[in-house]
């Protein structure tokens, strides 16, 4: 653990705190119909000829029924749109290396799985998507599931702010200005800044080159529009990479400037959300008290991954591989061994999944930590707007318990918090632990579940339990390993990721209309504080209580065991 | 119902337009700007002559003893750079250990290392890509006997171009110290 990777660190989360008051200011512009920004003059006719085109009046709000019925409308849509589009590509245009029609069930896997801002991928891109594909059937998700997201997220924190309101607002004025002012002015000047890193920008086929050392020997060498996609994959914690190896092609992710700019990316937007929910609920303190909480869980992953990346392979070492500077399995020079654990910590504390190193290849606690990251609910700063609600829902139970324990009605922000709002927060909590342990343990117990392993023993079976983790948690990257291209996987995997994402979405917006129907009342002296160290300690307990205790058993078969078995054992699987 | 179904009107016409502005006219606002680094986006490629021998960001096989050599690749058959792949094994996995160990025995014998010498990480593990441009410069420096020997130099000459080929971090801070393979067999063929 040497000081240019504790350097690294401390700037990052010093950049992140930065710009999280400029990103929050930003979107509590966006987010306010009315609010006023330097784009207005550029975007406002776009918006204005968006509406107008799409029968939708801005001034109108909905309820959350009819917020989440647009939200599964126009999600529905996309997915249609993908769908079909990848099944036809080999009739369209934009096809130099002339890639055939995507399978039914990957076709079906890859449409959800770029819906639902998850970009889990059982296929590489490079030798399966057309251009066409890349730009349009799977990049758009990127911007459309980025903002839907960010949209409930807005939903909810409107339904806290408010009194005695029936609206949360309109999901078309959010997704429309979501796009506008926020996703296309960040995604452009950063294309611009990862193609001058290095990133490909073009529609040129395939380059033959002949290789050096023998002019006999042809490498076929990746061409696209990939810039303009890996910004906003990056932007909306999406993560579907251009390519199989994703954030580790070097086309992708050339250099050690671009990858530490893209790990900020990822986070930016989720920042800006503490701190637009403070300004929304007029209680700035509170956003920051979520920030600190999420800065805490943040930095004990990224010790834990590095640590264990840095101490290694002992059965390498043993081999005869020097033990400095650490796993190098799976990792790439550039980047070394600090940048890819903490990429790995960061891409799983969002629901990202874009990866600059393969965690399949990690020592057993280093892959531990982006798989519990996961499990937690990936609410440290979390994907664009997922991980504020998420977080939310965290809040709402970590006053709930502090309720329980002083026996005094819970109260959050001057709202009572009732039966029907804890029972809809547990729903949402137990749906995704209930599907990823119930799928794993189907699939370790099926041939179709056990088909698919590249490794044996316990580290097989994390990657079942980490597939299952990612899909539900919409995160998308993978113990690669796992053959998930069966028409079982594809199902399955499809199914959790659909759960991952609407069965949150739909009572995290019955909540935000609950709330919102409620009345305000003044802070008192009982009222409970919600930004204070105290409350900081009681949210991440309640976190790391809800993830370990679902989770400790079935990560004990797996990473634990692992870790234990390469320590003091033997053996090899 | 008249009101679900205004629901998809506008689902379908925003996705219309979402898909004319995100994926039409701002891909190719990032191809036009981007004909600002035309190299860059075209893939940084290395042309000799009429030849394209390779990208100078994606690794390639050397295999003469004249030349540096990568890391291992498990991206197709080797550094196949339209299938990029990691090898995905995990830690204890016994084809993992069992590639690890030969490939230490090889580096050894064809660098003339002693059995004891511990073998620098990334020259015996497959990187996360398959195609990773780089070694890490105590790998570059473990071979430099072996290609002076084979090119007839003195080995201080050929230390002479890992060095001026070596990346230090960028910025003084981001990554890690590494050696370009590609550029640096360039330059030792007189090349670059």
């Amino acid at each position: 653990m040497d000081i240019y990777g504790w350097i690294e660190l401390v700037l990052y989360v010093a950049l992140l705190l930065a710009l999280t008051k400029p990103m929050g200011l930003w979107l509590f512009k966006v987010l306010d119909p009315q609010g006023k920004t330097f784009l207005d003059p550029v975007f406002r006719p776009v918006e204005k000829g968006f509406y107008r085109l799409m029968g939708v009046d801005p001034q109108s709000e909905q309820d959350w029924k009819r917020y989440a019925f647009s939200l599964l409308a126009f999600s529905l849509v996309g997915g249609l749109l993908t769908y079909a589009l990848l099944r036809l590509q080999h009739r369209l245009p934009l096809n130099p290396q002339a890639m055939g029609a995507v399978p039914d069930h990957l076709a079906f896997n890859t449409a959800i799985s770029f819906t639902t801002n998850t970009n889990w991928q059982s296929y590489g891109g490079e030798s399966t998507m057309s251009y066409l594909s890349q730009m349009l059937a799977l990049a758009i998700h990127n911007f459309t599931s980025a903002a839907a997201g960010i949209a409930v997220a807005a939903a909810l924190v409107r339904g806290i702010a408010r009194s005695c309101s029936k609206t949360v607002g309109n999901f078309w004025v959010d997704l429309v200005r979501l796009h506008l002012y926020l996703l296309l002015p960040l995604a452009l000047v950063f294309s611009i800044f990862l193609v001058s890193q290095g990133v490909i920008q073009n529609f040129k086929p395939y380059t033959s080159a002949r290789t050096l050392d023998n002019g006999a020997v042809i490498q076929s060498i990746v061409q696209g529009p990939m810039a303009s996609q890996v910004a906003i994959k990056m932007l909306g914690t999406n993560g579907g990479g251009y390519t199989n190896a994703n954030a580790a092609h070097p086309f992708e992710n050339p250099t050690p400037l671009s990858n530490f700019f893209q790990m900020l990316s990822i986070f930016l937007i989720p920042s800006g959300l503490t701190y637009y929910l403070g300004k929304a609920v007029k209680h700035q303190r509170h956003g920051w008290a979520v920030w600190g909480a999420m800065t805490v869980l943040f930095l004990g992953g990224v010790l834990v991954c590095w640590g264990a990346e840095v101490h290694g392979n002992p059965r390498l070492h043993a081999a005869g591989v020097a033990s400095v500077p650490g796993n190098m399995e799976g990792k790439e020079v550039r980047f070394g061994v600090f940048e890819s654990a903490l990429f790995a910590t960061i891409t799983t504390d969002a629901s990202c999944g874009a990866v600059n190193s393969m965690h399949d290849s990690f020592t057993p606690l280093g892959g531990l930590v982006p798989m519990l990251d996961i499990q937690l609910g990936e609410v440290v700063f979390g994907g664009v707007g997922a991980g504020l609600y998420g977080m939310l829902i965290f809040v709402i139970l970590t006053v709930f318990l502090a309720g329980l324990m002083v026996g005094r009605t819970p109260e959050y922000l001057g709202k009572k918090i009732e039966s029907y709002d804890i029972k809809v927060c547990v729903i949402a909590v137990m749906v995704l632990i209930f599907d990823i342990l119930c799928f794993t343990a189907w699939a370790v117990s099926s041939k179709w579940g056990l088909a698919g392993l590249n490794n044996a023993g316990p580290h097989g079976f994390s990657e079942i339990l980490y597939a299952f983790s990612s899909t539900t948690g919409n995160n998308g990257s993978a113990f690669a390993g796992l053959t998930a291209n069966t028409p079982w996987y594809n199902t399955t995997l499809a199914i959790s990721m659909i759960v991952g994402r609407f069965f949150f979405i739909v009572p995290v917006l019955a909540l935000a209309g609950s709330m919102a129907k409620k009345k305000l009342m003044p802070e008192s002296a009982g009222s409970f504080p919600v930004s204070d160290p105290m409350f900081v300690v009681l949210l991440v307990g309640t976190i790391l209580i809800v993830g370990a205790l679902s989770f400790f058993p079935a990560l004990s078969l797996g990473p634990i065991v692992e870790h234990f078995m390469m320590i003091k054992s033997k053996l090899l699987f | 119902m008249n009101e679900l179904l205004s629901e998809f009107r506008a689902s379908i016409v925003s996705t219309v337009l979402i898909a004319i502005v995100f994926c039409g006219a701002y891909p190719l606002a990032v191809y036009g700007i981007g004909r600002a680094f035309p190299a860059k986006a075209d893939g940084s490629l290395v042309i000799l002559g009429d030849n394209v021998v390779g990208s100078a960001l994606i690794g390639q096989p050397f295999s003469g003893a004249g030349y540096f050599h990568p890391r291992p690749s498990a991206a197709g058959r080797g550094y196949d750079a339209a299938n990029s792949s990691g090898s995905y094994y995990g830690p204890l996995s016994k084809k993992l250990i069992d590639d690890v160990t030969a490939r230490v025995a090889d580096y050894r014998r064809e660098n003339g290392l002693d059995d004891g010498t511990p073998v620098p990480a990334d020259a015996v593990t497959s990187s996360a890509s398959g195609l990773d441009p780089h070694i890490s410069p105590e790998n570059a420096h473990r071979q430099a006997m072996r290609v002076a020997t084979a090119r007839g130099l003195t080995p201080e000459a050929v230390q002479a171009k890992i060095d001026t080929n070596t990346e230090g971090r960028q910025l003084g801070l981001f990554g890690q110290p590494r050696v370009n393979v590609l550029l640096l067999n360039l330059a030792l063929d007189g090349k670059r």
